[in-house]
């Protein structure tokens, strides 16, 4: 049996709150925090990119795991936000963490879920025996124009996660990944900014594949949802996943640890795997968690998860997401936003 | 001119149709028509559709649609009268069969708004490029004025507008095919986001994909169809200045009040014997300066109707018992088919929980742009 034997999650300490956003752009705030559910969202620092934001996760799962780097055998970052758009982020992520140079490295790319590619892919590594570890991380420095409603939501941050086959904080009970030709929401090479089609984002895409792929592997496990203690769906704003979870038969409660959109936004590679390891975080042992993703494009990867005692004992060894969420933050002008996200064109 | 019955109906759920195309909601409102009549086949087919152009690159739709019925060959023509086009296209079947020109004519809406396009700048293109939409104005933008020029004049307030939208969505909740099938407060309407003040969200219809299609013919042949045909007894079109700045009132909607005295006339009833209306409410002031020009208030302040109950289903004349444009949805060149189909409906006693009871006439009135279009038809039962 493979599973989880080391997590870890990094959010900046830089926050914009959607008053601040909503005041800029003459929008009714209260629309946003009672409508979307968000109140303020992460923003990384100038130095901060997708890259540094794996290197601080991947260095907290390691110390979760204590385990030596080297013997991590394959490392994949999946993100919409790599810093080049040729020349791989993992490279640099693998020798920050002295992970290889004797490893498999790849980065992914699959809108909001190429954070759970990279679990899907090195779990089955692992569960092969190909590699006895492999860590995945979904990271991101997430892209919204200016005005768009995607302002309020696109955050940074994200968690890596290394699979084994020993020494499991969760074990993986099933994977399952449900796909279809789907273009709600996309960035064509070298546009600054993504572009989605509305409404359409919402039926048709999210709530297609979230539910279509939470309920085949239910399915599948034969279990139902007041088998689980906790749930995570992906959170593109705060309303979408409780509705989701509400569809499947989940309780407002399973689905609070991980609901963690309201103040982080959506860290897109980074939001369904940062929501599970705030669930880690909280969790009892030999406990039954579910996560789905959703990407664009579109498509959704479930697992469900069965913790272990190991957990409750490791997790306090690195830094936990609510910690880092209501820890000490640093609050953004509008101005100083545009700034660190580079959206103002200045002359070369 | 002879006398023209509608004998079959048939129409889509109303709604955001993501995996429906136009050619596919036009098909299925159409086919449900000619099963409802027993009809196999067709003499002529107007489709009321405003933008199929825009909203899906489609243009020449009538031999397109015509053809999904396996009836190629038979003519088909697409009318367009912006938001007014079903109920043109309603006219037009009308005209040839009681010219006596066809036997069987179907008058079909269609439109395909959820498809990736600019809806709002795809609409505007219906009011008057040069004089209003190149100075950035759109239709909520226009509604707003029409509003503010009827509160200055009326004294109408924000409340009385919340409360048209507050009834039909309450018809709406009654409605199968509806959009929307939820009740909502006043409240609910003074609190929803601005759109353009004084209009809120709640205030205005919305982006819909759907079809609509009835079948008419000769009265005299109506009972190889039906038991029960609806006549048309009068169809009054008009028109009006494109743009507000040119008409003399922009509170006043000169062409739905010339186009209802010419179909009272043409029926010779009062409108205080129409018992159900359907009328044209895509912002919630429309619907208040509709039932005002057609008179269906009886001489009392149209912007207190809603309110007070007059037009809201088990009062004195019932408007928009379908949910209206703001519930059961707005397809715009399916909006004036479908407003036939509840009238259809409602004057057969098949409304189920929004029937009025004992209806025998009843109106609807569709209109284009900001009112520089508008026609009216007024059935009764066959």
């Amino acid at each position: 049996m493979a599973g989880i034997v080391g997590y870890g999650a990094y959010i900046p300490r830089n926050r914009i709150t959607a008053d601040e956003i909503a005041r800029q752009w003459g929008k009714d705030p209260d629309s946003i925090r009672g409508g979307l559910l968000l109140q303020e969202k992460s923003v990384p620092g100038l130095d901060e990119d997708t890259i540094t934001i794996s290197v601080a996760a991947g260095l907290h799962a390691l110390e979760r795991a204590g385990l030596d780097p080297q013997r991590v055998g394959a490392l994949y970052i999946g993100s919409e936000s790599h810093p080049y758009a040729v020349k791989p982020s993992g490279t640099v992520v693998a020798e920050a963490l002295d992970i290889g140079p004797e490893v498999h490295v790849a980065d992914f790319e699959f809108a909001c879920k190429a954070g759970t590619e990279a679990m899907f892919v090195a779990l089955g590594l692992v569960e092969s025996g190909r590699m006895e570890y492999a860590m995945a991380i979904g990271a991101d420095t997430s892209q919204g124009a200016p005005g768009d409603a995607l302002e309020f939501s696109a955050s940074a941050g994200g968690t890596a996660y290394i699979f084994g086959r020993e020494e499991l904080m969760a074990e993986v009970v099933d994977a399952v990944s449900y796909t279809t030709d789907t273009p709600d929401f996309w960035r064509r090479e070298g546009a600054f900014y993504p572009r989605h089609g509305g409404r359409f984002t919402g039926e048709p895409a999210y709530f297609q594949h979230v539910l279509s792929a939470s309920r085949l592997i239910l399915e599948r496990t034969g279990l139902k949802a007041a088998d689980f203690r906790y749930a995570v769906f992906h959170m593109p704003n705060g309303k979408f996943p409780l509705s989701a979870g509400k569809q499947l038969g989940f309780t407002r409660e399973q689905l609070e640890p991980g609901w963690i959109v309201p103040t982080m936004g959506n860290t897109y590679s980074g939001s369904s795997p940062t929501g599970l390891a705030a669930t880690l975080d909280v969790v009892e042992a030999d406990q039954l968690v579910l996560i789905t993703s959703f990407g664009s494009g579109a498509a959704s990867d479930s697992f469900v998860l069965r913790t272990t005692e190991l957990l409750v004992e490791r997790r306090g060894r690195a830094p936990g997401v609510r910690a880092m969420l209501d820890g000490p933050r640093r609050y953004l002008t509008y101005g100083e936003y545009v700034k660190v996200r580079e959206k103002i064109r200045m002359n070369d | 001119m002879r006398d023209v019955a509608m004998v079959g109906a048939g129409m889509t759920h109303f709604g955001e149709l993501w995996n429906l195309s136009l050619r596919e909601l036009f098909a299925e409102a159409a086919l449900a028509a000619l099963e409802s009549a027993g009809a196999d086949h067709l003499d002529g087919l107007w489709v009321g559709n405003m933008s199929a152009g825009q909203f899906v690159g489609q243009e020449h739709i009538g031999p397109m649609l015509v053809e999904q019925l396996g009836m190629s060959g038979v003519p088909a023509t697409r009318v367009e009268s912006a938001c007014a086009s079903g109920g043109m296209a309603l006219r037009a079947a009308w005209l040839e069969v009681a010219s006596g020109q066809s036997e069987i004519v179907m008058a079909a809406g269609v439109e395909k708004m959820n498809d990736g396009a600019d809806v709002t700048a795809v609409l505007a293109s219906a009011a008057d490029q040069e004089a209003e939409v190149y100075h950035g104005i759109t239709f909520p933008g226009l509604y707003a004025m029409i509003a503010r020029a009827h509160m200055a004049a009326h004294g109408t307030t924000e409340e009385d507008m919340a409360w048209v939208a507050v009834k039909n969505h309450r018809h709406g909740a009654l409605n199968p095919h509806a959009q929307f099938r939820r009740e909502i407060t006043v409240e609910d309407v003074l609190g929803s986001s601005l759109v353009a003040e004084p209009l809120r969200l709640l205030n205005c219809s919305p982006v819909s994909d759907g079809a609509a299609a009835v079948l008419l013919v000769p009265l005299t042949r109506a009972h190889e169809f039906t038991d029960r045909p609806v006549r048309i007894l009068g169809s009054g079109a008009a028109t009006a200045a494109m743009a507000l700045a040119d008409r003399a009132d922009p509170a006043t909607l000169d062409a739905v009040m010339t186009s209802a005295s010419r179909a009272y006339r043409m029926a010779g009833i009062q409108p205080a014997q129409i018992d159900v209306a359907e009328v044209h409410d895509c912002f919630s002031i429309a619907e208040i300066c509709c039932t005002g020009a057609m008179g269906l208030t009886d001489g009392c302040n149209p912007a207190h109707a809603a309110r007070s109950g007059f037009t809201a289903l088990g009062g004195r004349r019932p408007v928009n018992t379908s949910g209206g444009l703001k519930a059961k949805g707005h397809p715009v060149g399916a909006t004036g088919v479908a407003q036939a189909i509840e009238i259809f409906e409602q004057l057969r006693g098949e409304a189920g929980d929004r029937q009025v009871p004992d209806a025998h006439i009843g109106a609807t009135q569709n209109m284009g742009g900001s009112g520089a279009s508008s026609v009216v038809h007024v059935f009764a039962r066959g």
